[in-house]
Formats: structure tokens, C-alpha cells, sequence
């Protein structure tokens, strides 16, 4: 329970870096925490006490895995964030050409 | 000014490549029986071509491999992943693993898996070392525009 | 029939790769390939209305391995009725952008990003499993992040990013979500899950519906999760636009709402009243926001926020009528909202500027975008006989027949106060002397031309016929929405 309860913290972390924080680097980090927290929770739902890794290997008799289908889903998201990191860091480098600066408050043309 | 790194670099990199490129391409191929797989070797080839882009400097690395050729390699293997899915249809389903399997445990096994990781190499490989070569020539831009 | 359905996630994937390679031997070759993968859908989707026996659900095994092991792709009334409603308007809005797309540089790039999103808005329709859910959500998102910024002006890259930043962490929180319904049953796919849900977790139940409300919420623009929709929705080229507010929002997010709560979480009253509060709320603030917009885009933009509160008010009340008022709504709004959308672009195309107070008196040299925006603002105020009269007439019935009388004032009044919204918009942009140095305009491109009227004709067409849309294209998804949590025993069969 004590590990669920510090994923949670690490997701509110990463949330308030992406509320208070007035750098864009800064934002697309807390970002990336956030999606670090989420794959950490999900590959720890799937341990089972006394388990082993899931591969078949020739020898082993009739051992306790723990749960391959989180690690399936926490690959895939991976690389969901992965692109999407791409794409933030993409905008953000075209933003400073655009704006000279990486600061939000001063990034304010759309009002109203 | 000199391009790239010290000659020292220059030398362990011309040596660790091919050791590297050869790790990544065990891993694709033995994606069935071992961990790793399609996106696991298709990162690490991919960062062969960036340590070759770190060690020898931008200009000698396009060279070797452009930024067309790598759009191109990555339609082809998003393509193939989709054949490999549209071939199941010979079987009646979507996806249908239609190649016979052999024994668990060896190379020639599971299918149509391995030729899946092989499209997942060939896309996720190229995927990554085009948005390592965007970045870098968008900085280098932004650098001359300041001169 | 059954062969059918994935192609409808295939055959925009092929399409959007293969037009990579396809561009470097000549641009005319992209537009093609493009308007002919977008028929293809379009035409499947009408073919699955004459295939399909009402009331049946298809469910299709992927790779043959069966539920609950294998990903399930699940054809019921509602799938079919977003089906029909996102392809056709992604086939229009391809057609519109052979003429309008031809001032940007990066046409086939354009072609490639579109038939990706609306890959994923397809996928999210027609799966029955949580996590195939969010990969398709995915990549719908991040397709329309890149298509939002796609003229790289400074304005269109700012909007993007606070779309960008605003839709990961909604897509972390629905990850989380899916993560715990993961923890309490053991399964993803969602007929399983609704089974397996354990009885007294009602604190877990809790969190999960609060965490998909705020992801989802998002994604479909409910206030306060609104905030991105009037940067992001103006500065994307306009069939972007148009599919953005006339689908994106609907099917990533308010169908995904409906099918959760209803098939697997179930509706209860406490629910029920949460989603009519949030959608009396958007219709308010949205309407409120708009009043005092001079840029056409932003105006059309709140105005999408206001509408999407009708459609979350209807299908909060959870009775029939509501629900039928609900998603007739939705594919009405899908249809007038694309062609505001649609004639702002048109406009742009020919004037250059989006400023209500810079335009005037268009009506004599742009007879056809005059005559279509006209269908499309009487079809928003909901003046009869269009088709935006009746949706709205069965919702504010449906809030007075369920005792909810404050909510029916609520419509009345955002109805009230859009008409006064579009009598602005038709008065500025059409209606008064020409402004100088705009005598020499023409009117648009066939291409652009055929879309709009297609779709004014089709807003007509549904409002005087609106007995037999409501019977043969809305009744069916009402149906399914309205088994509830029975979802789970038609999809897994008898057992």
C-alpha cells in the first residue's frame, strides 16, 4: 500500500511542476514525472510476492511469475511518452525561435 | 576547427560500432525467446548512428545516412508491420499468426512475430535517429542566425 | 461484414504511410490518395448500416484469440453511429483541403497527419479493450497536436503547446485510471471488467470515475477543463478546425464518457446529476464567453464549448428521451459546426483576416458561403426547420419531463444568447456595405464549395426529415447506451 501511496506523491510532484513552474524546460520535465509515476505504479501492480521475471526458460520447474501484462502495457506507454516528448521539446525549440525567451509569462500573444 | 571529437574517440568508436550494431540486431532477432524485441533493438541501432553523429561530427554522418533516406525507411517499415497484420487475413482474422511454429526456445519459431519485430526495428530505428537529426540541424539554425 | 471492421483503422494507417512515399513522385498523387481513403470509410461506414441487423453487436476477435484474453474489436448502435459521423466529415474536410491546404508548403505531410487522427478516432470507437483504448487516443492526440501547429506562426506554435501540455497530463490521469480498474479486476477488456468489478469498492470507484471525468473532461472540452479549446481551435487550418471541434472533441471524449459510465461503471443517480451540472455549466460560460468576441474563430470556438454542454446535459439525464436528444445532438452539431467552421475558412481564404469588424457585405460576391453560413447559423440557434431545433427541442423536453425544470430554463436561455451570438455574426460578415478594397473577391474553389453545401444541405435535409434520423440513425445507439451494464452479456455471449 505505503508503494501505491508514493506513486501517487510522485504523480502530485510532477503535477505541480507542470502547474507552478514558469521555465517551458521546466514543464515538459514535470511532464515527463508524471508519465514516469503512472509506468511505476503500473509495473508494480503486476509483482507477486516471490515471483520471477516472466521468461520461459528450458530447466525451470513450475515457477511463480509475476505479472507480464503490465510490463506489455508500461513498454507501449514508454513509447507513447517518448513521442510525445519529442513533439513538446520540437515546439518548445520553435517557440524560442519565435519568442526569444522560454519564459510562460511572457508567452502571451492569445488573449481574450 | 576540428569536427567531432578527439582522435582517440574517433578510434574506440570505429571499434565499439560494429559491436553495438551487432548487440542491437541479436535483440531484435532473438525478440521471441529473450526480452527485448522490435522497439528495444531498433533503439539501440538507432543510437549507434547518434554516437556515430557524436564522435564524427554532423556533416560526415549525413553523409552516410540523410534525413530522406530515414523518412523513407520508416514508411517502409510501418508499411511492413501492416502487411505482416493484413496477412492474417489468409488465416480468417486480423492478425492471425499464419506462419507455422516450430518449437519454443529456438530462432525459427512463433510465426510471424520475428518478421513483426523486424518492421518494428526498421520503424522505430529510423523513428528516432530522424528526431535525433531534426533537432540537431534545427539548433544548428538557430546558431546562425545569431552570427 | 465482420472483415470490415478493421480496415477501418488499416486502411487510414496504410494510407498515411504509404502517402509519404507516394509524395515524392507528384503532389496531385497525395490529394488522391487521400480523398479516396476518406470515401472508402465513408462509404463502409453507410455500407455497415444495411449489413448490420438492428440491434445485433458485432464483436470481432482480433488474431482469433477470444475474450477475455484477446482484444476485442465491439461494432454496437453507438460504435456505428460515430462511425458514420467522423468519417463523414473527415471525407469532407479531405475535399475542402485539396484547394484550401494549397497555400501551405508541407501538403502531404498535412494528408499523413490527418488520416492518423482519424485512424485513432476509428480505433477509439470501435474497441472493446481499456488500453487499445488509450493507444488509439493517443495517437489521435498527438496526430492533432501536430496538425494545431502546423502553420509554425508564433500564435498557432503557443496554442499547440498549451494544448499539448494540458492534453498529456488529462492522458496520465486516464492512464492512472486504467491502471487501477486494471489493479481491482485483473482484465482490460471492458465487458470483463464491468463483470469483475468487486461490489464494495465504492472509495475505489470513486477515484476511478473522478480521474476518467478530469481525463476525459479534457479531451472534450467540459468547463473548467476548457481552457485550451479557444487557443487551440482558431489557429488550426480550417478543415483541421472543422474536424477538430465537429469530432475530435465527441469521440475521444464525449463517447468515451458514455461508454465507460453507462457499459461499464454504470450510471446511478449521483452520476447522473454531476454530468447534468457540468453540462448546464458549459452551456452557460461557454454561450457568456462568446458574446464579446470579434475574431470569428474564437467566437465559433466558445461556442463548441457551449453546444458540447447540451449534448453532456442530454446524456446526463440518463432517461430515453434525454439520451435520444443527447447524441441527435451530437451528429448535429458534428454537421453545422464543421460548416461555421468550413465558411470562416472559406472567408479567411479570400480576405485574409478573421476580424468581425474588418469584414462587411460579402453576401452579393460570396453568394455560396453567405447562403451556407445562413443554413448553418439558423441550424445553431435552432430555429425550425433545421436540424439544431429538434435536437434541442427533445433535450429541454426531456429535462421538463424528468422534473429539472431549472436545467430546461438554463437551455433556453444558452439558446436564447446563441441566437443573439450568430445574428452578430451574420450581420457583421455579411449583411452591411462592403469595406474598400474587398470589391475585387470571388467567391471559393469548387472543392471548398461542394463541402460546404454538401453539409448545409445535409443540416436541411435532417431537420425536415428528423422522424426517420432519429429512428434509423440515433434510435439504434440509444439502445445500446441504454443496456447499460447488459453490455457485458452481449458482447461475452451466454454463459
Amino acid at each position: 500500500m505505503f508503494v501505491y501511496l508514493s506513486c501517487v506523491v510522485l504523480l502530485l510532484i510532477g503535477l505541480y511542476c507542470v502547474a507552478v513552474k514558469k521555465n517551458l524546460v521546466k514543464i515538459i520535465i514535470g511532464v515527463a514525472i508524471m508519465e514516469y509515476a503512472v509506468n511505476l505504479f503500473l509495473v508494480v501492480l503486476g509483482y507477486r510476492h516471490g515471483g520471477t521475471a516472466p521468461i520461459i526458460q528450458a530447466g525451470l520447474k513450475d515457477p511463480l511469475f509475476v505479472d507480464p501484462l503490465p510490463q506489455a502495457l508500461v513498454l507501449t506507454a514508454i513509447v507513447i511518452g517518448l513521442a510525445t516528448t519529442a513533439m513538446m521539446v520540437a515546439i518548445a525549440m520553435r517557440i524560442y525561435d519565435r519568442y526569444g525567451t522560454f519564459d510562460v509569462t511572457k508567452i502571451r500573444k492569445l488573449k481574450g | 576547427m576540428r569536427v567531432g571529437m578527439s582522435p582517440i574517440v574517433k578510434t574506440v568508436t570505429r571499434v565499439a560500432i560494429g559491436i553495438i550494431f551487432l548487440y542491437g540486431l541479436y535483440i531484435v532477432l532473438h525478440g521471441h525467446i529473450t526480452p527485448g524485441g522490435g522497439f528495444a533493438g531498433g533503439i539501440i541501432l538507432a543510437l549507434v548512428y547518434i554516437l556515430y553523429v557524436l564522435a564524427f561530427g554532423k556533416e560526415e554522418a549525413e553523409e552516410r545516412l540523410s534525413k530522406s533516406w530515414a523518412s523513407a525507411l520508416e514508411s517502409l517499415g510501418a508499411l511492413m508491420f501492416l502487411a505482416v497484420a493484413l496477412a492474417g487475413f489468409a488465416g480468417g482474422y486480423f492478425f492471425l499468426n499464419v506462419l507455422p511454429k516450430g518449437n519454443p526456445g529456438e530462432i525459427l519459431s512463433a510465426g510471424l512475430i520475428p518478421l513483426s519485430n523486424l518492421a518494428i526495428m526498421l520503424k522505430v530505428g529510423s523513428g528516432l535517429f530522424a528526431v535525433f537529426l531534426v533537432l540537431i540541424t534545427f539548433s544548428v539554425v538557430i546558431r546562425k542566425e545569431e552570427e | 461484414m465482420m472483415n470490415l471492421l478493421p480496415t477501418f483503422v488499416a486502411a487510414p494507417l496504410g494510407a498515411a504511410f504509404l502517402m509519404l512515399l507516394v509524395s515524392r513522385i507528384s503532389r496531385k498523387l497525395a490529394d488522391l490518395l487521400g480523398n479516396l481513403c476518406t470515401f472508402y470509410l465513408l462509404a463502409a461506414a453507410v455500407a455497415l448500416y444495411f449489413l448490420r441487423a438492428p440491434f445485433q453487436v458485432v464483436t470481432y476477435q482480433m488474431g482469433g484469440w477470444a475474450a477475455p484474453i484477446g482484444i476485442n474489436l465491439v461494432l454496437d448502435g453507438l460504435s456505428q453511429f460515430l462511425l458514420l459521423t467522423v468519417n463523414l466529415i473527415a471525407f469532407l474536410a479531405t475535399l475542402y483541403s485539396i484547394s484550401y491546404m494549397e497555400r501551405y508548403t508541407a501538403k502531404d505531410k498535412y494528408y499523413t497527419l490527418f488520416m492518423l487522427m482519424v485512424a485513432g478516432m476509428n480505433g477509439v470507437v470501435l474497441t472493446g479493450d481499456f488500453f487499445n483504448l488509450y493507444v488509439f487516443l493517443e495517437i489521435a492526440a498527438v496526430a492533432s497536436y501536430a496538425l494545431v501547429a502546423f502553420g509554425t506562426e508564433a500564435e498557432e506554435l503557443e496554442a499547440s503547446f498549451k494544448y499539448l501540455i494540458l492534453g498529456t497530463v488529462a492522458s496520465t490521469f486516464i492512464l492512472f485510471a486504467i491502471a487501477v480498474i486494471y489493479g481491482l479486476t485483473g482484465t482490460l477488456n471492458m465487458a470483463d471488467a464491468a463483470l469483475a468489478f468487486p461490489q464494495g469498492a465504492a472509495v475505489a470507484r470513486a477515484f476511478i470515475i473522478t480521474l476518467f471525468i478530469m481525463g476525459f473532461g479534457m479531451k472534450s472540452a467540459m468547463v473548467p477543463f476548457h481552457a485550451w479549446l479557444p487557443d487551440a481551435h482558431p489557429s488550426a487550418p480550417a478543415p483541421i478546425s472543422a474536424m477538430l471541434s465537429g469530432v475530435l472533441i465527441k469521440a475521444l471524449g464525449v463517447y468515451a464518457v458514455v461508454r465507460i459510465l453507462y457499459n461499464v461503471l454504470g450510471m446511478t443517480p449521483q452520476l447522473s446529476y454531476m454530468l447534468m451540472v457540468l453540462g448546464a455549466v458549459s452551456m452557460l460560460v461557454g454561450v457568456l464567453l462568446a458574446i464579446g468576441q470579434w475574431d470569428l474563430k474564437r467566437l465559433l470556438a466558445y461556442h463548441s464549448i457551449s453546444q458540447i454542454g447540451y449534448v453532456i446535459l442530454g446524456i446526463g439525464l440518463a432517461t430515453p428521451l434525454g439520451i435520444m436528444g443527447g447524441l441527435f445532438h451530437l451528429f448535429n452539431h458534428a454537421l453545422f459546426k464543421s460548416l461555421l467552421f468550413l465558411n470562416a475558412g472559406a472567408i479567411e481564404y479570400t480576405i485574409g483576416t478573421r476580424d468581425l469588424k474588418q469584414m462587411g457585405g460579402l453576401s452579393r460576391k460570396m453568394p455560396v458561403t453567405a447562403a451556407t453560413s445562413l443554413f448553418a447559423s439558423m441550424s445553431i440557434a435552432g430555429i425550425p426547420p433545421f436540424n439544431g431545433f429538434w435536437s434541442k427541442l427533445f433535450i429541454i423536453i426531456a429535462c421538463v419531463q424528468a422534473g429539472r425544470l431549472w436545467f430546461a430554463l438554463a437551455a433556453v436561455i444558452g439558446s436564447l444568447l446563441t441566437l443573439a451570438s450568430f445574428l452578430k455574426f451574420q450581420k457583421y460578415a455579411f449583411f452591411e456595405k462592403i469595406k474598400q478594397g474587398f470589391e475585387g473577391i470571388k467567391d471559393v474553389p469548387l472543392a471548398m464549395a461542394f463541402s460546404m453545401l454538401a453539409l448545409a444541405l445535409l443540416c436541411l435535409g435532417i431537420g425536415i426529415a428528423y422522424p426517420y434520423a432519429a429512428e434509423y440513425l440515433v434510435n439504434p445507439a440509444v439502445v445500446a447506451v441504454g443496456r447499460g451494464l447488459g453490455y457485458s452479456k452481449t458482447v461475452l455471449g451466454g454463459f
